[in-house]
């Protein structure tokens, strides 16, 4: 706790310094020294707020009470398992890509002013460690409030272009609606239990009252989570923001409304059991998610809003997950249970890696190429080697791929599904069975969508002159893509290790625990041992290969063309050619918009065929929606007329009509 | 089901050496309905052996993802078979949702055959990627479907490994129709299917059509040449023997008290499916491609009447 | 004959969904021709109380005249005389979501069959919620198919369903009714198949969407 605490201190002083260097005149001595002092003072913080998760117990929980109050509430602060799961990505994020940031921003900042840049940064990450362990209501929201507010000077940071303008207001908007939700249910918190900390000691509440809480818990954090329906800010806010942002926010700030969920469910105590819809709801909710994230994605011709939709669904199958352990617990079948929560929080762990990872190299394509649009990209694997290897890991591992970490949180999420073949109840079985046919479906498309992402990104010929002399990154901008890269590896071979570590922040009484996790463990074990054949396996055929070439003629030549040995770049498949299968099966849920002119006649001389998937529920419901609230607000502009006169006779009215209600009464 | 480790080594010594035996039966099954002689059954051991000595053309568009292709798609299938029980053997790596695992590690070598298709830049090539992962990625609940209604067949939270392939495909369906549960027949229909769809032949894919534009695997491994080509026909055919083993782990019953019995049952159970394969592929047609999502779409819907109905038992 | 019987059972499920995949008319009735066989095989299978084998055989070779083979000659004749044998259906998305609509109809008469103890009594396994999926199949092809005949066709395979339903309570008297039963849905039949005659004659195409042109 101590060292979780100095962290946070060294955050704030670093925030505070950069605050003061953001308000002075931007000399070029004062931005060399934030260039250098802001993400070192960040790093440094993330490093020992690290060294504070992995100090004491994870099956404790260790409080802390600030010495001083806040208004209307105490800032009172807790360390316990959960917390810990979840502040693994902030801070290991938090270091990772605040390196990144510096190592770009070193070089493309013209005219930005840096100082702010990293002071929300530094905020958000401050933010993001206090909402996770705040234990009182006043000071949850205020940390969530920063947290909400920061990623938006963040998101900004081009701000001279509008559509990053427009999408950083789409953020703020979604963000607002979500914590308005999220007011009620504070408010309604404080008044079932007295006072602005009992909600988190624990609430022993009426089915009813429960479910109103559940329901807008599941409302105010799913918005901040990124879930459908509430998604839409996810694609518009990472295009725009700059990509070591939208890896923090899709690696850690994301999982804050996952966490605000699971905590929810920890803290409520419900008479009588949950309910049992809560884990069916959670469950479609997040299988929902999922399959509307990933066929989007498959979608989307921008890398940055694939990936943005891609965390939608990789949220989604976090969802499932606490969901199939809140089946779990209400049917007590604590096998399913503890498979469901476990899956939750590895594939969180590992999301934050595999999308940190591929966000970071989103960001280093963008450098390169000055774009991410798929199509006008290729070739990129033979002209940065380090980067596209960086891409494949992170892609092979986002995609579940044994024997990369992306497979744990998959395999022992439908591990938790299966196991509902034994339950007794037809119905029960039925749902988790249906859910693992969906989830089977979701990992097919994702393994489709990211083939197609690298596929046509990195590989083949270029499509543009720029994607074919890219701008090469440094070795800096290099070295932050090897930490998540090795992360990938790394937990991927190290996935006993890491159910064991989060099986003891799961909500469950160790005694409970322990029949479940011993299996579960020797499985994981065996599923190691197999990959690590599997690459020695690799080994041995590489070698094989090499030394069969070896002694034989071998030789470097085109790419076999049909007889057309001229043939041009651009007659390569493109990201639209290669969903076209996929678009046919899903063109209502991927609403795919073709825009397609050719010329008629023997000899055609123009044509153009562009395809894109832009937001349907964002066109169709959300705009609508908000159109039909200007015009409301729009009509009551009608009393405001500008004549000083009418104002006043506002004013008698206003004066009687409040005389006749007092004395009336 | 025999706790016996050797004759499971020795199914899967056999699944090694046999498995390009499976392409040349099929051929010949072919050859003989069109009336004709055929290649020998033993022609991919010598393409084979003439592949290894000779050396690549190799595009210059391509890098180390295009030879990661071949390796990956042989190195996953010898991962993905021992997980198998081979031979009506249950595996010694058998632990619960192995299934998943060997779902997976096939997935990785279709994903790294895939890659490796669009390095070279050919838009042939990027058509049969791109088919290749969208049916591919259709094929995986039906699959899914299948290994539950196996898994549910059996189920009962006191066997071990009751989510384990060594437990779904030693035999239980072959008796359990007979005891009333008809619905397990569907599992062949759809497993088959599947087979048909997974190795690319007849009425999915033609692998022996010379139309780019219609061909889905084979398009995919055009530029490829050398061993590089040797280690993909190997890794088809090993793909090809690891569901068909699955569809003989269904039909076989394990009554056989003599293992090698056993074995030998199981490897006739094996070439017969391939037979089968000749079959189909001479009586059928290659359906119109989006005819196959909707066949796809049929064999998950199969798949999940029989395990509705095995559930409710 | 447990095993008989629940092999019987599956492929009238399965000829359901096959039905409400096929594209065209002509395998359609096939189907349905193929349904009345199985109705009569199942009627000889189902254990009932109070039995009467002669009746059940008359009952059955009844059923077989008129549905495997009465109905499709009559249903055969009357397409080849609208003229739409060589005619392929419309193409169109419509197969998917009535197989999943015949999916989700499965689901729900296998939660019924768990939710009615007595269904579990006088039903031998799996028959009360095939009999109730027959039903609502038949429903499904009433309510998704534009070509009268399609409906017609629906309308056949609900009344099986019906009539399945009510199999294992048959007793002696009620053969008898059954029998009156079938030859009204033939009386039905004939004269749809007139009427279809009357409206192709009239609308030049037996689309049940240009009824929509007799509306005030």
């Amino acid at each position: 706790m101590e060292l979780f605490l100095v962290a946070l201190a060294l955050l704030v002083l670093t925030a505070s310094f950069l605050a003061a260097a953001s308000l002075v005149p931007q000399v070029p001595s004062i931005r060399l020294c934030v260039h250098i002092a802001g993400p070192a003072g960040i790093i440094l913080a993330c490093a020992l707020g690290m060294a504070g998760l992995f100090h004491g117990s994870w099956g404790a929980v260790v409080p802390w009470q600030a010495p001083w109050g806040l208004p209307l509430g105490g800032g009172a602060l807790a360390l316990d398992g959960l917390s810990r799961c979840f502040l693994l990505p902030v801070f290991g994020l938090g270091a990772v890509c605040a390196f990144s940031g510096a190592a770009s921003l070193f070089h493309h900042d013209i005219g930005h002013n840096i100082a702010a840049h990293w002071f929300f940064y530094t905020l958000l990450v401050l933010a993001l460690a206090l909402v996770l362990t705040a234990r009182d209501s006043v000071f949850f929201l205020i940390s969530w409030e920063l947290m909400s507010l920061s990623p938006f000077f963040l998101i900004e940071f081009d701000d001279h272009e509008a559509s990053v303008r427009e999408a950083s207001w789409v953020y703020l908007v979604a963000a607002h609606l979500g914590a308005v939700v999220l007011l009620g249910f504070f408010a309604l918190a404080w008044h079932m239990g007295g006072s602005s900390s009992a909600l988190f000691a624990g609430l022993s509440l009426s089915p009813a009252m429960g479910s109103a809480l559940f329901v807008l818990a599941l409302v105010g954090f799913g918005a901040k989570a990124g879930l459908a329906p509430m998604h839409i800010w996810l694609p518009e806010a990472h295009p725009a923001a700059p990509s070591h942002v939208s890896a923090l926010l899709s690696g850690a700030m994301i999982n804050a409304g996952l966490y605000g969920i699971f905590r929810t469910y920890t803290l409520l105590d419900i008479q009588g059991g949950t309910p049992a819809w809560w884990g069916w709801c959670l469950l479609l909710l997040g299988l929902g998610s999922a399959l509307t994230g990933i066929i989007k994605a498959s979608g989307q011709s921008n890398l940055k809003r694939l990936l943005a939709y891609s965390s939608v669904e990789n949220m989604g199958i976090m969802l499932m997950g606490l969901g199939t352990g809140l089946i779990g617990m209400q049917t007590g079948h604590m096998g399913i249970a503890t498979l469901g929560f476990a899956a939750c929080l590895i594939h969180m762990i590992n999301h934050a890696a595999f999308k940190g990872l591929l966000f970071l190299c989103a960001g280093e394509i963008l450098h390169a190429v000055q774009t991410v649009r798929l199509d006008l990209l290729g070739g990129l694997q033979q002209r940065m080697p380090l980067l596209g290897a960086a891409f494949a890991v992170g892609a092979a591992a986002i995609i579940c791929l044994p024997p990369l970490n992306g497979f744990a949180g998959e395999f022992v999420l439908a591990l938790g599904l299966a196991t509902g073949v034994t339950l007794p109840q037809m119905e029960i079985q039925l749902g988790l069975l249906a859910a693992l046919t969906g989830l089977a479906l979701v990992s097919g498309l994702a393994a489709a969508t990211f083939a197609k992402a690298y596929g046509i990104a990195f590989l083949g010929e270029p499509r543009t002159r720029l994607a074919a002399n890219p701008h090469l990154p440094t070795a800096y901008n290099l070295v932050p893509l090897a930490f998540p890269a090795a992360a990938c590896l790394g937990l991927g071979l190290a996935a006993p290790q890491l159910f064991a570590l989060v099986a003891q922040a799961l909500p469950l009484p160790q005694e409970v625990l322990a029949p479940h996790t011993a299996p579960l463990r020797a499985s994981l074990h065996t599923v190691v041992l197999v990959g690590l054949a599997g690459m020695g396996i690799v080994a041995l055929l590489v070698l094989w290969r090499r030394h069969l070439l070896r002694g034989a003629y071998s030789q470097k030549n085109s790419t076999w063309g049909c007889g057309f040995q001229k043939g041009t770049a651009r007659i390569q498949y493109t990201d639209a050619s290669f969903t076209d299968p996929q678009t046919e099966v899903f063109s209502r849920l991927m609403g795919v918009q073709v825009q397609s002119s050719m010329d008629k006649g023997y000899f055609p001389a123009h044509a153009s065929y562009s395809i894109e998937a832009p937001d349907r529920l964002r066109l169709r419901l959300y705009a609508p929606l908000f159109d039909a609230v200007r015009r409301l607000c729009d009509a009551c502009k009608i009393i405001q007329s500008g004549r000083i006169h009418l104002y006043i006779l506002y004013m008698l009215a206003t004066l009687v009509a409040l005389l006749l209600w007092g004395f009336a009464a | 089901m025999m706790p016996t480790a050797l004759p499971f080594w020795c199914s899967f010594a056999l699944a090694l050496c046999a498995a390009p035996l499976l392409p040349g039966i099929i051929n010949r099954v072919k050859a003989k309905f069109a009336g004709r002689q055929g290649k020998p059954v033993l022609q991919l051991y010598y393409d084979l052996a003439k592949l290894l000595r000779k050396g690549a053309v190799i595009s210059t568009s391509t890098t180390w993802v295009f030879a990661a292709g071949p390796v990956l798609s042989l190195a996953t299938v010898f991962v993905a078979l021992p997980l198998l029980p081979l031979g009506g053997f249950a595996s010694p790596f058998a632990f619960q949702g192995d299934f998943l695992l060997a779902a997976y590690v096939l997935g990785l070598g279709r994903f790294f055959l895939i890659l490796a298709a669009l390095d070279t830049g050919s838009a042939f090539e990027g058509m049969g990627a791109s088919r290749e992962a969208a049916y591919a990625a259709l094929a995986e609940p039906a699959l899914f479907l299948c290994f539950l209604t196996l898994a549910g067949l059996g189920a009962d939270e006191h066997i071990a490994l009751h989510l384990s392939l060594s437990t779904m495909f030693t035999g239980t369906p072959s008796l359990a129709w007979l005891e009333a549960r008809p619905e397990v027949l569907l599992l062949p229909l759809v497993l088959f299917l599947l087979l048909l769809v997974e190795n690319c032949r007849i009425p999915i894919d033609d692998p022996n059509t010379h139309l780019e534009l219609t061909m889905i695997h084979e398009v995919m491994v055009l530029d490829h040449s050398g061993p590089d080509l040797a280690f993909i026909h190997y890794a088809a055919a090993l793909k090809l023997w690891f569901f068909s083993a699955l569809l003989a782990g269904i039909v076989v019953p394990a009554i056989f008290s003599n293992p090698w019995v056993q074995l030998a049952v199981n490897s006739a159970a094996i070439a017969a499916v391939a037979v089968l394969v000749g079959v189909t592929e001479s009586i059928m047609a290659r359906v119109r491609l989006p005819r196959i999502a909707q066949l796809l779409g049929g064999a998950g819907a199969l798949a999940a009447l029989a395990l509705m109905l095995t559930l409710i038992r | 004959m447990a095993t008989v019987l629940q092999i019987a059972i599956i492929l009238l499920l399965l000829g359901n969904f096959a039905m409400l995949t096929a594209n065209r008319l002509e395998p359609r009735i096939r189907l349905v021709s193929f349904q009345g066989a199985l109705l009569a095989a199942l009627l000889l299978l189902v254990p009932q109380q109070g039995a009467n084998l002669m009746h059940n055989l008359l009952l059955a070779g009844a059923i077989v005249l008129i549905k495997v083979i009465g109905f499709p000659l009559l249903l055969h004749r009357t397409l080849h005389k609208v003229g739409l044998a060589s005619h392929s259906a419309v193409r169109g998305s419509g197969h998917k979501y009535a197989v999943i609509s015949g999916m989700c109809c499965l689901i729900f008469a296998l939660w019924l069959e768990t939710r009615l103890p007595f269904a579990q009594e006088i039903y031998p396994p799996l028959f009360f919620p095939a009999a109730l999926a027959t039903l609502f199949s038949g429903l499904i092809m009433v309510v998704g198919r534009m070509r009268a005949l399609g409906q017609v066709l629906g309308y056949l395979v609900a009344e099986n369903g019906i009539f399945l339903l009510s199999m294992p309570l048959m007793m002696e008297s009620s053969t008898w009714f059954e029998l009156s039963l079938l030859l009204d849905v033939f009386v039905a039949v004939f004269v749809m198949g007139i009427a279809i005659n009357y409206i192709s004659e009239t609308f030049e195409s037996i689309d049940v969407g240009r009824f929509c042109s007799l509306r005030d």
